[in-house]
């Protein structure tokens, strides 16, 4: 099983994917945004950072990578595809997901442990989750208000397209505490909460049982590798 | 050398945290009058020799698909200025 990690320039967390993807069990790709390749991988992980210092609106110039055009084209063909935090923005400005990503409505980047509801798992990134899981990985940033109109709202919430939700304080004004969503075919997923910096015990979020021993964001890395070894 | 101004706005149904925050400060210097401010951006566009309808379809395009996101901004005009005259030409 070989998962794709592209790498844009301003990427940060591409390394810190990678080794969640190593952890969970499968080989990590690197991918480079200015190639039209994508090697052959069986999955994709558009990871965070702030590609182009997010000018213009952050990931819209970089969903003009010339490798988006394979990416497109692999999502849309059924590839599991997660977009994470600038990754998401991504995927929302290549219209590969619905609604958009927008300065937080407090105007300050936030960086915390952030506990999320699961509630889709049956897409390709979170099917290794029990129904409604509670789990808690790091969020930072400081675009990360989901806003849509009435209609796409709706639209995702009535058809099971919200995957995570924040829970407790709302971090950043997201529109029904929205903190991740899918597709309709649920291959494609992003969320602006980082799943691989909660993957390796002594390196995650602090937990009940010991101090950052939290590593809930591991699943929805296996869950990628359930999905395509059930195909 | 003529110039294409685009200018794009924030959609008004949805937040603008950066009007907000300037709307606030405002306030906090002691304006009772000005109750909203939206922060949009403004793209001037050098050309290389005359702007035909060619290039205005062009850059119209480029509004809608990489300067602006339709799911939270509005492109709200595209114009022409042309510098012997210094006057601007509708062209949206």
């Amino acid at each position: 099983m070989r998962i794709g990690v592209i790498t844009f320039p301003g990427s940060l967390d591409d390394r810190d994917a990678q080794r969640a993807v190593r952890l969970a069990g499968a080989e990590p790709v690197a991918l480079w945004h200015g190639d039209h390749d994508l090697h052959g991988v069986d999955a994709l992980v558009l990871p965070g950072g702030f590609s182009y210092g997010d000018y213009l609106r952050c990931g819209a110039i970089a969903a003009h990578s010339p490798i988006m055009a394979e990416v497109i084209d692999a999502a849309n063909s059924g590839m599991p595809v997660l977009g994470i935090c600038n990754g998401f923005q991504m995927l929302a400005e290549a219209h590969l997901l619905a609604g958009g990503l927008i300065r937080n409505d407090h105007g300050n980047f936030i960086c915390r442990d952030q506990g999320l509801r699961v509630e889709n798992t049956s897409t390709a990134w979170t099917n290794d989750f029990a129904a409604n899981a509670e789990i808690t990985i790091p969020l930072k940033n400081g675009e990360g208000g989901f806003i849509a109109d009435a209609d796409t709202i709706n639209r995702l919430e009535g058809e099971g397209q919200v995957v995570f939700r924040y829970l407790g304080v709302n971090p950043n004004g997201s529109i029904n505490d929205i903190a991740g969503v899918t597709n309709e075919r649920g291959n494609v997923v992003g969320l602006m909460p980082h799943p691989e910096h909660a993957v390796e015990e002594g390196f995650g979020p602090d937990t009940a049982a010991a101090m950052r021993s939290g590593v809930d964001g591991l699943s929805i890395f296996t869950s990628a590798i359930r999905a395509l070894a059930s195909v | 050398m003529p110039t294409i101004v685009v200018e794009v706005m924030p959609k008004a149904v949805l937040l603008d945290p950066q009007g907000k925050a300037v709307t606030g400060a405002l306030h906090r210097l002691g304006n009772t009058t000005i109750s909203e401010v939206r922060i949009g951006k403004r793209f001037e566009l050098t050309v290389e020799g005359p702007v035909d309808e060619t290039l205005l379809a062009e850059v119209r395009a480029y509004a809608d698909d990489m300067f602006s996101n339709s799911v939270i901004e509005d492109v709200v005009s595209i114009t022409v200025l042309d510098p012997s005259t210094s006057s601007g030409t509708e062209a949206a």
